[in-house]
């Protein structure tokens, strides 16, 4: 009964596969599972914009939307039919094709890197051997449709935003896979299927999730920081700063291709969040072993959706940085640090099994981050704020 | 031959077309794109997983970006009034055509003695990062070497020195 | 001829591309358009590459698969310090026109 619970999914898939002749069956199963897939995270997509607004709401002592339907809860559907009959716009002087192809591309691209997450035993839509390379492959490209969505919009807001978004998009790429590159050192494999089974060992009841290991949290804790700039949210989310560029590379859209990106961006939020969770997390494995007989797509979906609320606590409590802070903490804090930790976790694997290397490789990452943490709050780049207020 | 190669093969060149005729530069940079994911789309047609995803990551996520990001740096995306090809654009033609004449020739008329249809080759990755890190152990040193230093080269000749610039 | 293999086949689309890129890169005036004409090239060449990797008697020693990851990052290091020049080279002409960068005195 248990087992069932947790195959549910599969199950009902090869159910639905047996009502057809045996040469489609591959083509239903593929189907079935990308349907799933285009249906679930809409779905969540609008719980996280509910949360999202609700939990800023409560942080920000107000009430949040709480109009539609019982304490607000139909607000996306709400927000949803709006933005499908709203007017799509199209400035004038705009470049139309590539203006309509921007979103689009987007949200195709985001979709495509859940074909390798694995979100529950047994259910990877495709197991390939380089799925993480596939996964960072399919979100380099997302640069490229935030471009065609600020070039193409004749719009110097819109430009701008564009331009910050992709550079700053491209230097955190760098710490981003740097972080991830331990996990495939560790396991040896680039498979998210085998870094899932790597981790979902227990040993004393408590799990090998590479998040309880030094190099782990570290490399965990770089991953958050990569992936808050990579989805341009609070405190990186420069590029649609409202107070200096409008809305920042979709100022000029508006519409269902507005509503359109707002998708793109959440999704990819809860893509890399599922990555983080795979990575880190131990994916679809459960936090201690006796809790073993809970479906393992429980586990996933209630990591991803926690780390949507740590997304949601960060963007309430932290202010944005300014441009220059942003490219400083990238390339002098967050890749020297990476850089070693790619190193720390060599040494690790290294000094084999017993006590020292907690010892060693702590120590030597806590040493790093207080000395740059150090030198880094003296230097003007990324030094605490100054306020200069009108006389 | 597949259907698959025919239209892959078509949307490629049609983007390597495009990317080479287009007015606009920024739409030949997008149109290049397109010949590149086609490409890596090719890549993963022989069974070279591992290249065509690298194929996407270097091309479309850093080349094709950094490209744009020149366009713009440069005013580039302004088409000039004399026109977008070179005076010598009719002899450049001439060359390429010949170049690809010659090209065409050579392969339809050799006869090779590989077999037409070998077996798909199963490569994993893990075969090849030990390889990587075994048998071409110093080419992977010495194209880090090359990034790294391709790396501050880019930064120091792009770099805005004060004062020397008009 | 009429019949024509796979592997001829791939080599027949890089000779096109090799050929619409060389096209590109001398005909075009803006010095990004030669560039991009260039990288074009080198595509081609890597799916001459892996195409003979694939139909070659040892694909297991991924010889002709290694020179094409090695060259795909080549690549990507000649497209960045060649777009600096570029950049650079625009600071002091004010042009990426390749028709008026003809003085060899900055």
């Amino acid at each position: 009964m248990i087992k069932n619970a947790d195959q549910i999914f599969v199950l009902l898939q090869h159910w639905i596969m047996s009502f057809f002749p045996s040469v489609l069956q591959p083509i239903v199963g593929v189907l079935l599972a990308v349907v799933t897939i285009i249906c679930v995270f809409p779905a969540l997509f609008a719980i996280a914009v509910l949360l999202e607004r609700k939990g800023l709401g409560r942080m920000q002592n107000r009430f949040g939307p709480n109009r539609v339907g019982p304490l607000g809860i139909l607000q996306p559907v709400a927000d949803g039919l709006k933005s499908l009959t709203k007017e799509d716009i199209v400035p004038t002087s705009a470049d139309a094709v590539v203006h309509f192809l921007a979103p689009v591309f987007l949200v195709v691209v985001v979709f495509m890197g859940y074909a390798v997450l694995p979100m529950g035993r047994n259910m990877t839509l495709v197991n390939m051997d380089a799925g993480l390379l596939f996964f960072f492959a399919m979100g380099a490209s997302t640069e490229l449709s935030v471009f065609m969505a600020g070039w193409s919009s004749r719009n110097k807001y819109s430009l701008l935003g564009a331009m910050r978004a992709v550079a700053q998009m491209i230097s955190y790429e760098v710490p981003l896979l740097l972080s991830s590159l331990v996990v495939v050192m560790m396991t040896g494999s680039m498979n998210l299927g085998r870094i899932v089974d790597a981790q979902n060992q227990y040993s004393w009841g408590l799990p090998h999730w590479y998040i309880f290991t030094p190099w782990g949290f570290a490399a965990f804790l770089l991953y958050a920081i990569a992936t808050t700039a990579e989805s341009n949210r609070s405190p990186f989310d420069l590029p649609e700063g409202e107070s200096e560029l409008v809305a920042g590379y979709f100022t000029e859209y508006s519409g269902f291709k507005f509503a359109l990106f707002f998708l793109g961006e959440y999704v990819g939020m809860l893509s890399v969040s599922g990555l983080g969770t795979t990575l880190f997390l131990g994916g679809w494995s459960a936090p201690f072993s006796f809790l073993t007989w809970v479906p393992s797509w429980i586990w996933f979906f209630g990591k991803v959706m926690m780390s949507i609320c740590v997304f949601i606590w960060l963007r309430g409590t932290l202010p944005r940085m300014r441009q220059d802070q942003l490219m400083n903490f990238a390339w002098k804090f967050v890749l020297p640090l990476s850089l070693l930790n790619v190193f720390v976790a060599a040494l690790w694997r290294f000094l084999g099994d017993g006590w020292a290397r907690w010892g060693v490789c702590s120590a030597i990452l806590l040493v790093a981050y207080f000395v740059m943490a150090k030198v880094g709050m003296k230097s003007e780049h990324f030094g605490p704020r100054s306020y200069r207020y009108a006389e | 031959m597949t259907i698959v190669f025919y239209v892959i093969a078509a949307i490629t060149v049609a983007g390597a077309l495009a990317a080479m005729l287009l007015k606009n530069t920024v739409h030949c940079a997008l149109a290049l794109t397109v010949a590149f994911a086609g490409l890596a789309i090719q890549f993963l047609e022989l069974d070279a997983q591992f290249a065509g995803f690298a194929q996407i990551l270097v091309y479309i996520g850093a080349v094709a970006i950094l490209v744009v990001f020149a366009i713009l740096l440069t005013r580039g995306s302004e088409t000039p009034k004399e026109g977008v090809f070179s005076k010598t654009w009719l002899a450049g033609l001439a060359i390429a055509a010949m170049v690809f004449a010659v090209l065409s020739w050579a392969v339809l008329n050799s006869t090779s003695s590989l077999p037409g249809d070998s077996p798909k080759p199963t490569v994993s990755v893990l075969e090849i990062g030990n390889a990587l890190m075994g048998r071409y152990v110093l080419p992977l040193e010495i194209v880090a070497v090359l990034l790294t230093s391709a790396l501050i080269g880019a930064v120091i000749v792009a770099k805005h020195e004060k004062g020397s610039a008009k | 001829m009429g019949h024509v293999t796979a592997l001829q086949g791939y080599l027949l689309l890089a000779a096109l591309l090799f050929a619409i890129g060389l096209a590109g890169a001398l005909t075009r005036r803006n010095a990004i358009l030669v560039l991009i004409g260039i990288e074009l090239m080198l595509n081609a060449a890597n799916l001459n590459l892996i195409a003979f990797w694939r139909y070659g008697p040892h694909p297991e020693a991924l010889t002709g698969m290694m020179f094409a990851i090695f060259s795909i990052a080549v690549a990507a290091a000649e497209a960045a310090v060649g777009l600096g020049l570029v950049i650079h080279i625009y600071r002091f002409t004010q042009t990426t026109d390749l028709d008026q960068m003809n003085r060899m005195k900055g």
